[in-house]
């Protein structure tokens, strides 16, 4: 009798480690530690940035069109010079990241949550229903994803709301078959089938025992889509059928600025630098998640910079 | 290694049964989801509006739109121009162009030709330059080469195409004049989309290579060949690469489909006439029937690679043959 109250053997993923200790292994990784830090900033220009400078970022000055960069002439907001009303191009920078940062995360979040649910069912389920949520998932998959979007958004109107609801279903298949095969292997291990001859209802088997141990690859490629998502998006609002001004992305920045290539480089330039660096902070993130969220492999880290790598 | 040479024979053979009706399960999976595809475009294109108020001028009158409409069968309720449609497809007719007033096949055609060589010439030089330089680094882990081609592989995940297009225009255009910024012509105009093609599936295909490498090298046969005195040339092209081809070959697959689908951005900026520039022009203008064409022609040379794919498991693998 003992041996079925007792704790269950051999935990299947060891306890989530302590904060000091996510920080220490952040610490390890010092290009983490650089994108981490920029993603702060990226996040902090996305909340505030339109309440501090959002006036700014909307004021023409038409003597200060396609102003030069690298120029304090006109004051620290045209460091990065004006563009073609004569707007300065770093306050438009901050405040295009909140449509950006919200596009991308509202799209991913959506189908993170929508993935993952269906996925679970699917993976735990034995019924039709598996069978039936799997060929959605090869239907989505197999239709060409930019070229939908771009359909969908002729015909609806390209707002914010749609632009994510796009982006998001055509991102649910990834979570959804990740998902899907990340259950199917852990069903079959002893914790589970220990949880079931205990009584365990099959809601708590699922969100209680089998959740948190995908978790973690989960966020990691959440992670890495959130940096595809924001291409994806920057690519539609830069082929004009994405966000529409006055409403502002980096993409769409990027578009505006095409036109003037040869005489004014810089209006393209930084915000195409602002998505690479970006997307690149995630990517670094990435890839430091996916072995700190591994027990398996999370002493790289704890071992300190050196055997990473 | 004498099962090297007795593949190509064991291939015919072995594989008809099995790979027959694979393919077959594939093709009438394909052809479904394709059709939902047909469906679902026909049906959407055709709320972006109407044509007729596209091509004909402002001060068009009504009678002149009716005749408009009349003469390219839009008239109809949408459900009879489908059925119109399905019925003109079974006989091969993919309908005429709005635009050009010519067969939307034609049309299509074209553009893919262009299309599949820009996807043919990328993924060639994207193959050949990543598993070289990915073997190379697998060989050297941790060296200043490695670190310099994964610092690559980041950038070229990151980058939006679209960014890089324009900065090299820029750079290599307007300022040094090597090449010119668009269209098509010479060799020379050729350099850029390719360049910008090639970045990220090379940067992909290399971290595959790399990590697949890595594991095919730590693996018993290859120590054994170690022991045996094989040298490292041998070991990398004779026993490790083709083993290590697997995860490869899936991941070209989904990089060279994603081409064939048409680089729209790419096309757009460089203003090359392939087929993904030709559907957005024909999304943008409402020529239904060239959108309709071009989906069906891409999905079919999609279909065909993926079969090319499959084939080329079933030569590295002998496993996946039985």
């Amino acid at each position: 009798m003992s041996d079925i109250t007792a704790p269950a053997p051999a935990a299947p993923n060891p306890a989530p480690p302590a904060k000091s200790s996510i920080l220490r292994m952040l610490w390890a990784d010092k290009f983490a530690t650089v994108a981490v830090v920029f993603l702060g900033l990226v996040l902090l220009c996305a909340i505030f940035g339109p309440l501090l400078l959002g006036d700014a970022a909307g004021g023409q000055n038409l003597r200060a069109r396609n102003a030069p960069p690298f120029s304090l002439e006109r004051g620290w907001l045209y460091i990065l010079g004006g563009d073609a009303l004569g707007r300065p191009l770093l306050p438009r920078i901050v405040v295009a990241a909140q449509n950006t940062i919200a596009i991308a995360a509202g799209a991913v979040a959506a189908s993170f949550v929508i993935g993952a649910a269906l996925g679970l069912i699917a993976g735990y389920s034995r019924r039709i229903w598996s069978e039936v949520i799997m060929r959605l998932a090869d239907v989505i998959m197999s239709f060409p994803s930019l070229l939908l979007a771009v359909i969908v958004l002729y015909v609806l109107a390209p707002s914010v709301l749609n632009l994510v609801l796009v982006l998001a279903i055509t991102r649910i298949p990834i979570y959804l078959r990740t998902t899907r095969a990340e259950v199917l292997e852990v069903r079959e291990r002893m914790f589970v089938q220990a949880a079931q001859v205990l009584g365990a209802s099959t809601f708590r088997i699922v969100f209680r025992h089998i959740l948190p141990v995908i978790l973690p690859t989960l966020l990691t490629i959440a992670t890495l889509d959130f940096a595809f998502v924001m291409l994806a998006e920057s690519a539609l609002s830069f082929l004009g059928i994405g966000i529409q001004p006055p409403e502002i992305t980096w993409g769409l920045m990027v578009s505006q600025g095409r036109q003037y290539l040869t005489s004014a480089w810089w209006l393209a330039f930084w915000p195409g630098l602002a998505i690479i660096l970006t997307t690149m902070s995630l990517n670094l993130l990435s890839s430091w998640m996916r072995i700190a969220l591994d027990p398996t492999q999370r002493w790289r880290l704890e071992l300190g910079g050196r055997v990473n790598g | 290694m004498g099962s090297a040479q007795a593949l190509p024979v064991n291939v015919e053979g072995a594989e008809t049964p099995v790979m027959h009706k694979a393919v077959g399960k594939r093709a009438i999976s394909s052809l479904l989801s394709l059709f939902g595809l047909v469906i679902l475009v026909f049906f959407l294109s055709r709320l972006t509006g109407d044509p007729a108020a596209l091509f004909l001028p402002v001060d068009a009158s009504e009678a002149m739109r009716q005749n408009f409409r009349e003469l390219h069968g839009l008239n109809d309720p949408v459900h009879i121009q489908f059925v119109h449609y399905l019925g003109d497809l079974v006989r091969g007719d993919f309908g005429d162009s709005l635009r050009k007033a010519r067969p939307a096949l034609d049309v299509v055609l074209e553009a893919f030709v262009w299309t599949l060589q820009l996807a043919v010439i990328t993924m060639t030089l994207v193959t050949v330059a990543a598993i070289v330089v990915g073997s190379i680094t697998a060989f050297r882990v941790g060296s200043a080469f490695d670190r310099f081609a994964s610092m690559l592989s980041l950038v070229g995940a990151s980058a939006p195409d679209f960014w890089i297009a324009i900065v090299a225009i820029v750079l290599f255009s307007v300022n040094l004049g090597w090449v010119p910024t668009s269209g098509t012509g010479t060799v020379w105009h050729w350099v850029l989309p390719i360049s910008v093609l090639f970045i990220r599936p090379f940067g992909l295909i290399l971290q595959v290579v790399r990590g697949s490498m890595l594991s095919a090298l730590g693996s018993a046969y290859v120590k054994t060949a170690r022991a045996k005195g094989v040298k490292n040339r041998p070991i990398i092209f004779v026993h490790t690469l083709r083993n290590a081809m697997l995860p490869v070959i899936t991941v070209i697959g989904d990089q060279a489909a994603a081409l064939l689908n048409g680089a729209v951005v790419v096309e757009t900026i460089f203003g090359f006439p392939g087929v993904g520039k030709l559907m957005i022009d024909s999304i943008l203008q409402r020529d239904f029937n060239v959108i309709l064409a071009a989906i069906m022609v891409t999905a079919l040379a999609i279909f065909l690679m993926n079969l090319l794919i499959d084939l080329a498991y079933a030569l590295l693998d002998p496993r996946i043959r039985t």
